[in-house]
C-alpha cells in the first residue's frame, strides 16, 4: 500500500538531500516527492509518497522524525485529509475520432486541454491518488507520448493541532 | 559570502570582534573540550593558528582516521564528547570509517573539518570534497557553516545534538573564508532547537504496563546495551535485577554494566555469548531489553529469537523499537529513568526455579577453551590480564576473535572498562581508541587486545602514545592469520583459506619467502622504531610477568603473543541460525 507522509522541515539549505538519502540508504523507495514553503518562511513541507507495508512506513517515519531538521511528521493515509496531484499528459491521436474521444473522456474527469497538436492532445488532470490513476488507466489504450506529474500533496481536514507532534 | 561584508558588520563595543577560527577554539573550550585529536592542512591553518594559545592539549595523530578513533575512545571512556580536527578534502575523506564507527555505536563527537571557501565550493577547487553528503550517512548530523556569525551557536549546538538523546558523531564543515570572517556573535546562553527534542517524557502508562509484565513473568531476563551505557543504567539496573531476582545478559557493547562477577550474570549473548545467555533467551517467557537494538550477531535467526518470551523495548531511539524484532511493549525512554521509574512498582520476587535452571546451564558450559601443551591460548593471555590487573584494566580491543576473546575470558565489572567496536566492527580502532581511552582515564591501566591482522591498520599511532607518554600496553594476538576470517573459512568453506595468511607458517612452497622471517612484519623492531618498549612471547608462564612489567612501567608497551594460530572462538551459532544450531567445541 502507498503512503503518503507529510513532513514540516527546517528550510534550510541540504535538508532535502539528508530525507532523500535517508529513505533510500535504508532500501525504500520514494515514489513521489514534493517540497514547497509553508506559511511561515523557515519551514518547508515535504509530501512523500513511499510504497510499503505499515511495518515499513513505521520505520520511515521514525527514521524522518529522528532527524535534527525535521519538526514534524505526519503519516496522511492514517487521518482523513485531501489529496492532489496535477498531471499532463499528452496523448497521440490517431485521427479525429480519437480525438474526440479523448476529449470527451477528459471531460469526464473535469480534465482540461491545454494544447492540441495534429498528432496528439495535452491534457492537464488534477485528482487525488485513486482519480489520477483512473484517468491514467483510460488513456492507455491511447498511446501516452508523454507525461509529467507533480506528485501528490495532501492536507489534513481536521484541526492541525490534531497531528503528532514529533518527540 | 563576502568576507569584507562581515569584517565590516558594526558591533557593540563591549563586544570585540573574534575570528571564525576563533570561535571555534572558543567554542570548544566553552564545551569542555580537554583534548582535541587532529592533522593540519591549508583549509584549517586558521584554526591551528589559534589552538596556538588554546588552553587544551593538540594530540596530533599521524593519521585522521586515528584521530576520529582516539576522540572516539576518549568519548567510550569518559562519556563525554571526543572532538577532533582535520583539513578539507582528504582529510575529511580520511575521518569516514571513524565517524561511521560511532555512530553505529552512538558515541557522542564533534569532528570540525575545513572545507574551501564558500565562492569555490562547486568548483571542483584543490582539496575540495562534498563533505556534507559524504558525512551524511554516517552522522546524526551535519552542519556546512555559511557565516562566521552562525559559528558560536553551531558549535554549541553540535555539542548538544552528539551528547544528547542517542549520542552521536556531528561534523561541522568550516569554509576557509568563514574561518578568517570576524563576528560579534557570542555563544547562546542556551540551545534551544525547534525540531529536536531529546528529552521524553515518561509515559506513565507505559511504565503501569512494564511493571505488570514483570511482576507476571516466571521467567523474565535482563537484555542490555549500549544504551545504558551511554545512559549510565548501572546502579538501577542492579537494584532491579536484585529486587526481582532477573538474570542479566548483556550485549558487546555494554560488557561491563552488570558485574559479570554477580551470580545473576549470564555475560554475553549472541553469535559468541555464553551458552547460558543464549539458552535464556530461548527459553524466558520476558525479555527486557534496555538501550539495546536486536542487532543481527545478538538474534541470530530473528524468526526464532525469544520465541517464547514477550518482549519489552526500552530505547530512546524510537525507531529502533520494533525495528527488527517486534516488540510486545515499547518504552520510549533513556534507559535509566524508565527504569527508575518501574522499579517501585517490581514486586520483589524469587524465581528459584528459572535460577536454578539457568545457574545449571551457567555451570555445565562456562567459556572454555582446548588446552595445548605446544602453543600459547590466546585465551589464556586474556584471562592473564584480568588477573594481572586484578579486573582493572580498561580493556580497548580491534576487531576478529582478539575481541571475542577479550569479551568472553575477562570478567567486566565496570561499565565503560570495555571498549569496542560493535556495530561497525572496525578493523584498525583498537590501537588508537585505546591512546583515546588513556588520555580521558590517566592513571588507570589500559590494555589494547589486537590482532596481528588489526594492528597494522593504524600501526603509525603508536608513535602518539610514545610523544605524549600514554602508557598503554598493547596486547597482540598473533595467530599469524586474519583469524576471524580464516575460522569462517574452516567452519564454513572447507578450510580452503583464501587471502587469510599473514605468516609464512603453512604457505605452499612456491609462496614461501625464503629470504624472510616467518612472521611479518617483526612488531617488536616495529613497536621500537616507534619508541615503544617490546617483547615477543611464546609461553603461558612468560604471559603474566610481561604484562606485570609492561602495566608497571608507566610505558607504552608492545606484547607479541605468538598464539595458537588456529585457535577459534566457540560458542559460535552461526549467523541467521538458531541457538540449537550452536558450535561448541571446547575441549
Ligand atoms: C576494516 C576492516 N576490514 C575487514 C574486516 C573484516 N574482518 C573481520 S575480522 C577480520 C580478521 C581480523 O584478523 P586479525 O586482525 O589478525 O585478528 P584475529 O581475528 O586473528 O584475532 C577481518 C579481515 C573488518 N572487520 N574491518
Amino acid at each position: 500500500m502507498k503512503h503518503i507522509i507529510n513532513c514540516l522541515v527546517e528550510n534550510q539549505p541540504g535538508v532535502l538531500a539528508r530525507i532523500v538519502g535517508l529513505i533510500s540508504g535504508r532500501g525504500y523507495n520514494i515514489e513521489t516527492l514534493n517540497v514547497g514553503p509553508t506559511a511561515d518562511p523557515t519551514v518547508s513541507k515535504m509530501t512523500i509518497v513511499v510504497p510499503g507495508d505499515s511495518h515499513i512506513i513505521e520505520q520511515v517515519t521514525h527514521q524522518l522524525s529522528k532527524q535534527v531538521d525535521v519538526i514534524e511528521v505526519v503519516n496522511m493515509t492514517n487521518r482523513r485529509h485531501l489529496d492532489r496531484e496535477l498531471i499532463l499528459v499528452r496523448v497521440a491521436t490517431v485521427n479525429h475520432h480519437t480525438r474526440a474521444e479523448i476529449v470527451d473522456l477528459a471531460a469526464l474527469f473535469m480534465a482540461r486541454v491545454v494544447a492540441v497538436q495534429e498528432d496528439s492532445v495535452t491534457i492537464q488532470m488534477v485528482g487525488n491518488q485513486e482519480t489520477v490513476a483512473d484517468f491514467l488507466r483510460l488513456m492507455k489504450p491511447y498511446s501516452i507520448v508523454d507525461i509529467s506529474r507533480t506528485g501528490v500533496i495532501a492536507v489534513g481536514r481536521d484541526a492541525p493541532e490534531s497531528a503528532a507532534k514529533k518527540g | 559570502m563576502n568576507d569584507k561584508a562581515d569584517t565590516d558588520r558594526s558591533s557593540p563595543a563591549t563586544q570585540p570582534l573574534k575570528t571564525g577560527a576563533q570561535c571555534v577554539v572558543d567554542g570548544l573550550v566553552k564545551a569542555g573540550c580537554e583534548v582535541l585529536f587532529g592533522y593540519p592542512g591549508g583549509a584549517v591553518l586558521d584554526i591551528f593558528n589559534c589552538l596556538y594559545e588554546a588552553p587544551f592539549n593538540f594530540v596530533l595523530t599521524r593519521h585522521e582516521q586515528g584521530a576520529v578513533h582516539m576522540a572516539d575512545g576518549y568519548a567510550r571512556a569518559t562519556g563525554k564528547a571526543g572532538c577532533c580536527l582535520v583539513t578539507s578534502g582528504p582529510g575529511a575523506t580520511n575521518t569516514v570509517t571513524g565517524l561511521a564507527t560511532a555512530y553505529m555505536d552512538g558515541i557522542p563527537l564533534v569532528c570540525i573539518t575545513g572545507q574551501v571557501a564558500l565562492n569555490m565550493i562547486g568548483n571542483d577547487a584543490f582539496q575540495e570534497a562534498d563533505v556534507i553528503g559524504i558525512t551524511r550517512p554516517v552522522t546524526k548530523h551535519n552542519f556546512l557553516v555559511r557565516n562566521a556569525d552562525e559559528l558560536p551557536d553551531i558549535i554549541a549546538k553540535a555539542f548538544y545534538i552528539a551528547t544528547t538523546g542517542k549520542p552521536g558523531p556531528v561534523v561541522i564543515d568550516i569554509p576557509k573564508n568563514v574561518q578568517k570572517a570576524k563576528t560579534a556573535a557570542v555563544p547562546p546562553e542556551k540551545v534551544t532547537m525547534r525540531a529536536y527534542h531529546p528529552d521524553v517524557p515518561i509515559n506513565a502508562a507505559e511504565i503501569a504496563q512494564f511493571a505488570e509484565r514483570i511482576n507476571r513473568a516466571s521467567r523474565p531476563l535482563l537484555y542490555v546495551g549500549g544504551g545504558a551505557i551511554s545512559g549510565g543504567a548501572a546502579e538501577v539496573l542492579a537494584q532491579l535485577a536484585h529486587k526481582a531476582n532477573i538474570p542479566v545478559t548483556t550485549t558487546l557493547m555494554a560488557l561491563g554494566i552488570f558485574p559479570e562477577t554477580d551470580p545473576l550474570s549470564l555475560h554475553m549473548l549472541g553469535m559468541h555469548g555464553s551458552v547460558a545467555a543464549n539458552y535464556a533467551v530461548d527459553h524466558c517467557d520476558l525479555l527486557i531489553s534496555a538501550g539495546a537494538r536486536f542487532d543481527d550477531r545478538v538474534t541470530g535467526k530473528i524468526s526464532s529469537f525469544a520465541s517464547k518470551a514477550a518482549i519489552v523495548h526500552i530505547d530512546i531511539d524510537r525507531s529502533s523499537i520494533s525495528k527488527s524484532v517486534r516488540a510486545d511493549l515499547g518504552v520510549h525512554g533513556y534507559v535509566t529513568p524508565v527504569l527508575e521509574a518501574v522499579l517501585p512498582f517490581v514486586k520483589p520476587a524469587e524465581h528459584a526455579e528459572w535460577l536454578e535452571q539457568v545457574n545449571r546451564w551457567k555451570e555445565r558450559f562456562p567459556f572454555a577453551y582446548p588446552q595445548s601443551t605446544d602453543a600459547l591460548m590466546p585465551q589464556y593471555v586474556i584471562e592473564q590480564i584480568d588477573a594481572v590487573s586484578a579486573g582493572k584494566a580498561v580493556v580497548v580491543t580491534d576487531v576478529g576473535q582478539n575481541q571475542m576473546w577479550a569479551a568472553q575470558f575477562f570478567r567486566y565489572t565496570r561499565p565503560r572498562n570495555f571498549i569496542t567496536s560493535g556495530g561497525l566492527g572496525t578493523m584498525g580502532f583498537g590501537l588508537p581508541a585505546a591512546i583515546g581511552a588513556q588520555f580521558g582515564r590517566r592513571g588507570e591501566p589500559v590494555v589494547c587486545v589486537t590482532g596481528d591482522g588489526g594492528v597494522q591498520m593504524n600501526f603509525q599511532e603508536l608513535v602518539v602514545a610514545v610523544e605524549h607518554r600514554v602508557p598503554i600496553v598493547v596486547v597482540i594476538l598473533n595467530n599469524g592469520f586474519l583469524g576471524m576470517v580464516r575460522q569462517w573459512q574452516e567452519l564454513f568453506y572447507g578450510r580452503r583459506y583464501s587471502g587469510v595468511m599473514l605468516s609464512q607458517h603453512g604457505r605452499a612452497p612456491n609462496e614461501e619467502i625464503p629470504e624472510a622471517p616467518g612472521y611479518l612484519p617483526d612488531f617488536v623492531k616495529m613497536a621500537e622504531a616507534h619508541g615503544a618498549c617490546a617483547r615477543r612471547i611464546f609461553k603461558e608462564e612468560e604471559v603474566g610477568p610481561a604484562l606485570r612489567e609492561a602495566l608497571a612501567s608507566g610505558k607504552t608497551w608492545v606484547i607479541e603473543c605468538i598464539v595458537a594460530p588456529e585457535a577459534n572462538v566457540f560458542p559460535m551459532i552461526p549467523p541467521g541460525s538458531h541457538v540449537a544450531e550452536m558450535i561448541n567445541r571446547t575441549v
